[in-house]
């Protein structure tokens, strides 16, 4: 069997360029190839399989913007073996990268409508590259209106972009956390608290909800009580990969394989096995 | 300019109630307005009045160690701020203080609460919109307390691990 250059299961060499440290745990890397060569497109909501020599190999949203795909950037939280070695990671450093794989947001169906963007902690990562692309062609598209949950004030992923788009009058962003103590002057609760306060049309609607689980499964169910329906909700599933070309079967949900179908899947089609859990 | 009775009749907490129990609503009402780090009320104090927030934010807090107030939860523009002059002992269960300046419908929560008593049909329209709130609220405090963002450390970024 010969390997080609565009074999999905072969790492391309790349080297970190910087790493922003967004909290104690999160952090940012940019990344350009070893060669120099073009990025592949990507498209917002796919990942990349990150390969750490030598340690693993693991699968991480892209957080950039598809327009300016250099540097690649991908934001995460180090929280396994692989996870943490990539926090380790110092300019210069190379790593491994195969993608980009999965599903995308689907913006494009949300051309004339009211876009609702619900993100709960670092679910903000993978939305971040749909809020460039809605602000880069904004004037497609009805109110674009973001919904971020973090746990603490201390926890808000991309203080100085939240504060960007809040300052501009063609967003409405708005901002919670779990708990706070009185010097925070911001709103205090779940994100799902977040909901009925926001102008849009329901008929007119399309969410892209990325967090935890039962932060996408709450959400979903308080978009459903304002008025959108199942199908125009899409969330982005989380699971175990390995191949990310739904080869090995690692990440099967039921009748998916979220690497392959998913991450990002239209709620209606994982409304009911997000209650389930044993998958 | 809106009366209060056309501001308190679109607000969704009165929406869809009998003309009748509407004009006897408004009597309870008056306009007011609060400068920003006023509390509304007190943990422990007689709760006698709710609120329609028009516009603004309020904290609600506890002490939860001394010296340092914890906020609860923030009741914000559009929301109905307050419960307890509907269930005794008509104590308020927190601290509420405006984060901004605030303006808002305050309601006679004892003038309702009475009428409700003696006019079964009003108890009950009073008692179902409460309750409404109060699921909503209840609902966010146990999504609240499983502190989502770390129920599973990394979750939550789609592909993330």
């Amino acid at each position: 069997m010969s390997v080609t250059f565009s074999d999905p299961m072969l790492p391309k060499l790349y080297r970190v360029q910087r790493v922003r440290h967004e909290m104690l745990d999160t952090f940012t890397l940019e990344l350009e190839p070893d060669d120099d060569s073009a990025i592949p497109p990507f498209a917002t909501g796919q990942f990349n399989m990150l390969y750490v020599f030598g340690v693993g190999e693991i699968p991480i949203s892209i957080s950039g913007d598809p327009d300016k795909p250099r540097p690649l950037i991908h934001t995460t939280r180090a929280v396994g073996i692989v996870s943490r070695a990539l926090q380790q990671l110092k300019p210069g450093d190379t790593l491994g990268v195969r993608g980009p794989f999965g599903s995308h947001w689907p913006i494009e169906q949300g051309v004339g409508k009211d876009v609702v963007i619900a993100a709960g902690g670092i679910g903000l990562a993978p939305l971040r590259s749909t809020m460039y692309q809605l602000i880069t062609r904004r004037e497609q598209y009805g109110r674009v209106i973001l919904l971020y949950g973090a746990k603490a004030p201390e926890d808000i992923l991309y203080r100085r972009e939240l504060k960007r788009w809040r300052g501009r009058l063609d967003l409405d962003v708005y901002i919670t956390v779990d708990h706070a103590t009185n010097e925070w002057h911001g709103s205090v609760g779940v994100v799902t608290r977040l909901i009925p306060r926001a102008p849009f049309d329901p008929s007119k609607t399309i969410a892209f909800v990325c967090g935890p689980e039962i932060m996408m499964r709450f959400t979903a169910a308080g978009l459903e009580a304002r008025g959108v329906t199942a199908e125009q909700i899409y969330v982005s599933m989380e699971r175990n990969m390995k191949c990310a070309v739904g080869f090995c079967g690692h990440c099967q949900y039921q009748p998916y394989f979220v690497c392959r179908d998913g991450p990002v899947f239209q709620y209606s089609r994982v409304q009911r096995l997000l209650t389930k859990g044993e998958i | 300019m809106q009366t209060l009775e056309a501001i308190l009749a679109a607000h969704p907490f009165f929406q869809g109630l009998d003309a009748r129990y509407m004009e006897l609503i408004t009597r309870c009402a008056i306009n007011v307005r609060f400068h920003a780090g006023r509390y509304l009320f007190h943990e422990g104090e007689q709760a006698a009045h709710f609120y329609l927030i028009r516009e603004g934010r309020i904290a609600l807090e506890t002490v939860a160690t001394p010296h340092q107030p914890v906020t609860i939860e923030t009741i914000e523009t559009g929301e109905v701020l307050g419960w307890s002059w509907l269930f005794p002992p008509y104590r308020w269960h927190f601290s509420a203080r405006a984060v901004e300046p605030i303006r808002a419908i305050m309601l006679d929560g004892v003038c309702l609460r009475e009428k409700g008593e003696t006019d079964h049909d009003l108890g009950y329209e009073l008692m179902k919109r409460v309750a409404h709130i109060l699921i909503q609220r209840l609902q966010a405090t146990r999504l609240q307390l499983l502190d989502i963002y770390n129920v599973n450390p990394g979750s939550g970024g789609g592909p993330s691990r």
